[in-house]
């Protein structure tokens, strides 16, 4: 069948109603709208467990936790953020604006669509089983490692570990599926006269990351399946008394981790980029170096994975060659986000909340990312690595760099998903109280970390009372800021100002030629690019 | 306009006092502790190095931004410039900018390349000193290579309004200063990490492997730390105090640990026969020093991570069991195997405590030589 016929049948089919619609959907739409709502609720798993840890840390002493309990919220936290919430959302918005935006019909591959997204409602039920079983009697321990897993520790743990990484494996196929699919929507469903370099940089932006993925998922699946047969059949991958090698398990990780700082990050980078340009009301400035930076940082990202390893006694030679990789790595990042700056320079601006996201998200990336280059330099990471100092660094490149660059885009976004224009004081309102409550809760841990404080621990001395009161408490403001989103996002989806097709005055693009929300089955006459 | 060109100025000037501030900042206590070795000075000086590089660069990005917010927005009638971007400098930009933060990386990683030889390096010293420093879940042991010392590193309980609350220990690794040490690293279980902020160094310690760093302490003083790579339960409580002194007491502390271990070796091996007081007050020293922490005080353990003593069957079962699972301790769970840690009086002392106390009733006095036998 061709794929006009594949939509024939489809159009032929009228849309489906009750709960078929959602659990049987392949509609793009249908399908980016329940990844975003999944999204959001691990992102209110994943900032409650933040908020536990914020508030044991909030004074010395053991309060609320128990040292193991407190391990366990600190990986769930990570594990929820990065799988949960970041991916899935990332995921949601590719889903649902790819299509709109290179005119297809739909994703290449509909069934394989429900298919990858189906996946993660199983695996969050296996995360929460690892995190609930220690609790029942004889349910073993904890997964008290951080979401790095390393072994030796990792084997300690009791069956949970084990439901951990079915959970890493489900994830693993759901990213993969979702990738693949990705890309052949990109390389096989554009319109006619859409050129890959006439492409919208979130499109780009997507290629890049999908790519990525399908390279490292498969690494960190491995990886974990060998941390299962060490615990379950005897084998001694990891188990240094075996012959293993605890520290082979850290470089497959970081094999993966590494380029998954940027999976997170691209995405968030493109939204920023169309952001830019539409309320600058001025093209993007250095399309096709914005492209190939994208590009770099996924290609040199891939080749510099021990620099979270600096510490594991490794030859001066390996760890020269990982500091000057990953200094490089501000080459292409200072490259995109310059052509962001230059975007806004002699635009005319306006400034409503997705704009105000994408400012602060240039400002604090930014010096997120100068962290970072304080951390690759190994003298100085010495004294950073596994301290506090590290914490604030990534926190301040992923939450601008990935998790606002997604909020911008959902402001930036909703009106054409929902119809409805949101409610921009509001939205303003969100704005600047995530904005302060997310600095006043990480610019102090970057003195934590400089005094010596260690990360991961659940308790500590008086000398880090002060930095951490005033940490705590920017973490509650942070946290309890996103109720105002969420009651923002609720209004929006119940009505509102309508919204036009073409909802801001700068934006460029197929995705506003439609109207808002777009018919079900979009672009079901294909539109021609000049 | 020009009132807007004063607040650009007025921005500009706040931020330069700002990074001013750090600066500042980073001589009153925001930052490291004071360093006490070349290595720790020269990381604080790249340390620093890079920050002043970063802060002037962030100042820039600032102004820049903060300037076109200012001017370049639709309600002042700013017309967007379409062209900009088709100029020499649009066409250009992507050399330029490369060029000049390549520029801006080389200045830092060669700076960095030149200390980082001398850290990773260890110098060949005639009087070097090795120190091996082993992981324990939770606890340092330090074996002084060339002395013949080891010495056992455990925290003490404290209440957390007290200023050494978990950064104190029994026993400090006591270091000469002006020698130039070297440390080799290993680890007798998970991961741990050894880190002294004043002394510039952090390194795993890694079952398996042996790492190395090095230190040359030039002040005398108590330097503190703590495990940095999180190994479990009680990985907050892992503090590291070194404490520096003169050659000359160092040469006095040797000479004192030697005794304390001839002392404590005359004792275990001495055939005497102990009587069930003499066996529970040392064992229950043993059993708070090395067992406590998991088992916990009273025995009463840490539910689901540690079991419980009290009343467990394997303490109040048959004999061998119990003399078997503390000497060979449980694969991949967190109970040591202590043979090689204790001593046959230890052994014996810890495993009748255990088997009397907190309401286990057993009777039963081991001798040292009943774990000699099982051995
Ligand atoms: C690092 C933590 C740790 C320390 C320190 C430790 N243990 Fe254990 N111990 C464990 C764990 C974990 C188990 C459970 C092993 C298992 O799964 O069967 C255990 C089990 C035991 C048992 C068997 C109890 C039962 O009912 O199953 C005895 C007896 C015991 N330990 C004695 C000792 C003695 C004596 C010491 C001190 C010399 C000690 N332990 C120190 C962690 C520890
Ligand atoms: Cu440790």
């Amino acid at each position: 069948m061709t794929n006009e016929a594949v939509l024939h049948s489809h159009i032929e089919h009228a849309k489906p109603t009750g709960w078929r619609r959602w659990v049987c959907s392949t509609n793009h739409k249908d399908i980016g709208t329940m990844y975003m709502i999944f999204a959001l609720i691990m992102l209110f798993l994943g900032g409650a467990s933040a908020l536990v840890i914020r508030a044991e840390l909030f004074m010395p002493g053991i309060q609320l936790t128990s040292p193991d309990l407190y391990n366990s919220l600190v990986t769930n936290h990570a594990l929820i953020m990065v799988f949960g919430a970041v991916m899935p959302a990332a995921a949601g918005m590719a889903n649902w604006m790819i299509p709109l935006m290179i005119g297809a019909q739909d994703m290449a591959l509909p069934r394989m669509n429900n298919l990858s997204f189906w996946f993660l409602p199983a695996a969050a039920i296996m995360l929460v089983l690892a995190f609930i079983v220690p609790f029942i009697p004889g349910g073993g321990t904890m997964v008290n490692t951080g979401w790095t897993l390393y072994p030796p520790l990792s084997l300690q743990v009791g069956m949970s570990m084990d439901f951990l990484i079915f959970t890493v494996h489900l994830l693993g196929i759901s990213s993969i599926l979702a990738s693949i699919n990705i890309i052949v929507t990109i390389l096989g469903n554009r319109a006619p006269g859409m050129t890959l370099m006439k492409m919208p940089i979130f499109v780009w932006s997507w290629l890049v990351t999908a790519f990525l993925l399908i390279l490292i998922m498969p690494i960190l699946a491995g990886a974990v399946t060998m941390l299962l047969f060490d615990r379950n059949f005897g084998t001694s991958f990891f188990n240094a008394a075996g012959g293993g090698d605890p520290v082979l398990f850290q470089h497959l990780f970081w094999f993966f981790g590494h380029p998954e700082v940027y999976v997170l990050l691209l995405p968030s980078m493109g939204i920023v980029g169309s952001i830019i340009a539409t309320f600058s009301r001025k093209p993007l400035f250095g399309y096709r170096s914005t492209v190939f930076s994208m590009m770099s940082i996924g290609l040199i990202g891939m080749l510099v994975w021990a620099h979270h390893q600096y510490t594991i006694g490794m030859s001066l030679g390996a760890v020269t060659y990982f500091m000057i990789g990953t200094i490089l790595i501000s080459i292409p990042v200072g490259l995109m986000i310059f052509n962001f700056i230059a975007t806004m320079w002699r635009g005319s601006m306006t400034f409503e909340t997705p704009m105000l996201f994408a400012i602060g998200i240039i400002l604090m990336f930014s010096f997120g990312g100068f962290t970072g280059v304080m951390v690759a330099v190994i003298p100085g990471d010495i004294q950073y690595h596994d301290s506090m100092f590290v914490v604030a660094h990534f926190h301040y490149a992923l939450i601008p760099g990935a998790l606002f660059g997604l909020l911008a885009g959902v402001f930036y976004w909703i009106p054409k998903w929902t119809g409805y224009m949101y409610d921009e004081k509001l939205g303003k309102l969100f704005f600047w109280t995530s904005i302060i409550g997310f600095n006043l809760t990480f610019f102090p841990q970057h003195f934590l970390g400089l005094a010596g404080m260690p990360r991961r621990i659940v308790d500590y001395n008086l000398i880090f009372t002060e930095f951490n009161v005033i940490s705590s408490i920017g973490s509650f403001i942070y946290g309890l800021s996103h109720l105002i989103f969420l009651y923002i996002i609720i209004k929006t989806i119940r009505g509102g100002k309508k919204a036009d097709g073409k909802v801001w005055e700068g934006a460029k693009g197929l995705e506003w030629e439609l109207s808002s929300p777009p018919e079900f089955h979009s672009w079901s006459k294909t539109p021609e690019i000049k | 306009m020009s009132s807007f060109i004063k607040l650009f100025f007025k921005i500009t000037t706040t931020l330069f006092l700002f990074v001013y501030c750090i600066n500042v900042f980073a001589e009153y206590g925001l930052n490291f502790p004071e360093p006490v070795t070349e290595n720790a000075r020269d990381i604080y000086d790249i340390h620093m190095n890079t920050v002043r590089i970063i802060s002037a660069l962030l100042v820039v990005v600032f102004s820049i931004v903060i300037y076109s917010i200012i001017f370049h927005r639709k309600s002042v009638g700013y017309k967007a410039d379409q062209e900009f971007h088709k100029g020499v400098f649009g066409r250009w930009a992507w050399v330029l900018v490369p060029v000049l933060v390549l520029g801006v990386d080389l200045g830092i990683a060669g700076k960095a390349e030149r200390v980082l030889e001398n850290l990773w390096l260890i110098p060949k010293d005639e009087n070097m000193m090795d120190v091996k420093v082993i992981g324990h879940q939770w606890w340092w042991e330090y074996e002084y290579i060339d002395h013949g010392v080891t010495v056992e590193s455990r925290y003490i309980p404290k209440e957390p309004s007290d200023d050494l609350y978990l950064r104190d220990v029994d026993n400090r690794l006591v270091l000469p200063i002006n020698t130039k040490v070297r440390f080799l690293h290993t680890s007798a279980d998970v991961i741990h990490s050894f880190w002294v902020p004043q002394l510039g160094m952090k390194k795993d310690a890694i079952a398996g492997y042996i790492t190395e760093t090095w230190a040359d302490i030039n002040k005398e003083g108590i330097y503190r730390g703590q495990c940095a790579e999180i190994c479990g339960a009680w990985h907050a409580r892992m503090p590291i105090v070194i404490e520096a002194v003169d050659q000359e007491k160092f040469s006095d502390w040797v000479a004192q640990q030697k005794n304390i271990m001839l002392a404590k070796a005359e004792e275990a091996s001495s055939d005497k026969e102990w009587s069930m007081d003499e066996l529970m007050e040392k064992g229950r020293s043993v059993y708070n020093k090395h067992c406590s922490a998991c088992h916990q005080l009273e025995g009463e353990g840490l539910n689901p991570v540690f079991p419980a003593l009290k009343g467990s069957k394997i303490v109040n079962g048959p004999l061998d069991e119990h003399i078997k699972i503390v000497l060979e301790g449980k694969v991949s769970t967190g109970m040591p195997a202590w043979n090689n840690l204790l001593n046959e009086l230890e052994l014996a002392a810890v495993i009748t405590y255990e088997r009397n106390a907190w309401g286990n009733d057993t009777g039963d006095i081991i001798q040292p030589s009943d774990v000699k036998t099982s051995d």
